[in-house]
């Protein structure tokens, strides 16, 4: 692999260890009763302290997340497309202004169409 | 510094990949040391910062000044029971926590702490800033997903609509500062900001952008939309205790310092001090900045009340995502032109202060026509 990114390797693995020994010391400090662990059945209930759940919560929800996460898709390739152009900017010059002018342009057409669509709005 | 010192006392005695597993893992150990402290601290702070705001006291019975607080909370949540609910899912529930604390930490990974002294300074260091931050938002959904809670759920659910929008104008008000510093990494662009004026100045309203977006990708409290305690007991973690629920606690204030750090490399000048201060070693100025920082987020905190889901989503993509893209266009144009730092830092400075006023007068115009009135519905 490029060495350049091997430290981020190791980074990551401190990353894993921190918690992962944490929650391994507070196991640990479970098994050697150091702290308290009486499950039972009321306790384990789903939202112990208030007023009993019905049913289960893996259900259908509201459509509304799901628009924002498509144009989100949309909008964040787009910023993607940017990140390039913007580093090599001054080398394309006014090729690169209208480029990316007509580019935004056409994606602005989509975004006109949400807002008019009231796709923005959350009612 | 530590790390090259270690570099030329071992080289040559044993082979190169031992000498870089070594000033990787220490840089690595010491990114972890000073995440923690800067916890330690910061929870502190926080609560001092918010006490002083709301004329009471904050923490002042453990250690000086309540110093020790943070600390004794930490053995105190070890000590606690870790209950795991009934009807969870185990396996997802379980990696949740230790997941939330990963994107947090691997931000830090190509902060420039003083000149040389970041751990990957890599060439596309601003994407993968954005690219790391954005994956804060997986934990949020696997705790809130597997609970098994509907509170829990609608948190998650609300996050996810939050971040994801929010991931936008955080990434476009970023490319203003590209075309004007011409690189990704983030050590280059540092070293624009010492010679050309901090993009503070020659890109306010990008920085303006930034803020608010980092804020609520921080889960803060204007923005915290998806742990309301008001409306949703404890958000995403209402389910958690004990250590895993800390967990979530360490990996908030570590995401809130590596966004301080970031915003500091990218429009405080970094390490760099201007001409005159040039008094303490950099890396000193550098954490002085991040604190600084924080201390604004929390100022802000404090300050602000907290908004509603239809406000907050509104405010992004009708205000924040248009006015990042005209930002771009317009700095586009002055490195088109080729203008000179200062010059670029009064137009800008004028830009931003006539976009705001103007966008928001069109959107006050809009909202006035505006049929439907916000009525909240279940699974808001």
């Amino acid at each position: 692999m490029l060495p350049e990114y091997a430290p981020l390797a190791v980074l990551l693995a401190v990353a894993i260890l921190f918690p992962a020994g944490g929650i391994a010391t507070s196991w640990l400090l479970g098994r050697l009763r150091l702290r308290p662990d009486h499950p039972n059945p009321v306790k384990n209930d789903t939202y112990e302290c208030g007023v009993e759940t019905i049913g289960s919560a893996w259900i259908q929800f509201n459509v509304r997340y799901y628009y924002f996460a498509l144009l989100f898709v949309i909008f964040d390739i787009e910023a993607l497309f940017l990140l390039p152009w913007a580093v090599y900017f001054r080398q394309l010059q006014l090729f690169g202004l209208i480029e990316m002018a007509i580019f935004i342009l056409i994606l602005m057409v989509g975004y006109v169409y949400a807002w008019k669509k009231r796709a923005l709005e959350w009612t | 510094m530590v790390n090259q010192w270690v570099a030329t006392l071992l080289a040559g005695r044993v082979p190169d990949w031992f000498v870089a597993l070594i000033t990787s893992t220490l840089g690595a150990v010491g990114i972890l040391g000073f995440v923690l402290a800067s916890n330690v601290l910061g929870v502190w702070m926080e609560r001092k910062v918010l006490g002083r705001f709301q004329i009471r006291y904050g923490p002042n019975r453990v250690g000086p000044v309540g110093l020790l607080q943070t600390l004794a909370d930490a053995i105190k949540v070890l000590g606690k029971e870790a209950i795991t609910p009934f009807g969870v899912d185990r396996w997802v529930y379980w990696l949740a926590p230790g997941v939330a604390f990963l994107p947090a930490l691997l931000t830090f990974a190509v902060v420039p702490f003083a000149p040389g002294a970041a751990l990957a300074d890599l060439d596309i260091g601003l994407l993968f800033v954005s690219a790391v931050g954005a994956l804060g938002v997986v934990p949020i959904f696997m705790a809130g997903w597997s609970s098994n809670n509907k509170y829990s759920l609608i948190g998650a659910m609300r996050s996810i609509a939050q971040t994801v929008s929010y991931e936008i104008p955080l990434v476009l008000s970023l490319v203003g500062l590209v075309l004007l510093g011409g690189s990704l990494r983030l050590s280059a662009l540092v070293e624009y900001q010492l010679q050309h004026g901090w993009f503070l100045l020659t890109q306010p309203l990008a920085f303006l952008i930034f803020f608010i977006a980092g804020s609520a990708e921080l889960n803060r409290t204007p923005t915290d939309i998806m742990e309301g305690e008001s409306e949703l007991v404890a958000g995403y973690h209402t389910e958690y205790s004990g250590f895993k629920f800390s967990l979530f606690y360490v990996a908030e204030y570590t995401h809130l310092f590596a966004a301080a750090a970031i915003i500091t490399v990218l429009f405080l000048g970094g390490w760099g001090t201007g001409p005159v201060l040039n008094l303490a070693p950099a890396v000193v100025w550098f954490v002085a900045k991040v604190y600084l920082v924080v201390f604004v987020f929390m100022w802000v905190r404090s300050t602000l009340p907290r908004l509603r889901i239809d406000q907050l989503m509104g405010f992004c993509w009708k205000f924040l995502i248009p006015l990042a893209l005209l930002n771009i266009f317009f700095t586009a144009l002055w490195v088109y032109a080729a203008l000179s730092g200062p010059v670029i830092a009064v137009l800008n400075l004028l830009l931003a202060v006539a976009l705001v006023v103007l966008w928001t007068q069109l959107l006050a115009g809009e909202e006035a026509g505006s049929p439907v009135p916000y009525v909240a519905r279940p699974g808001g």
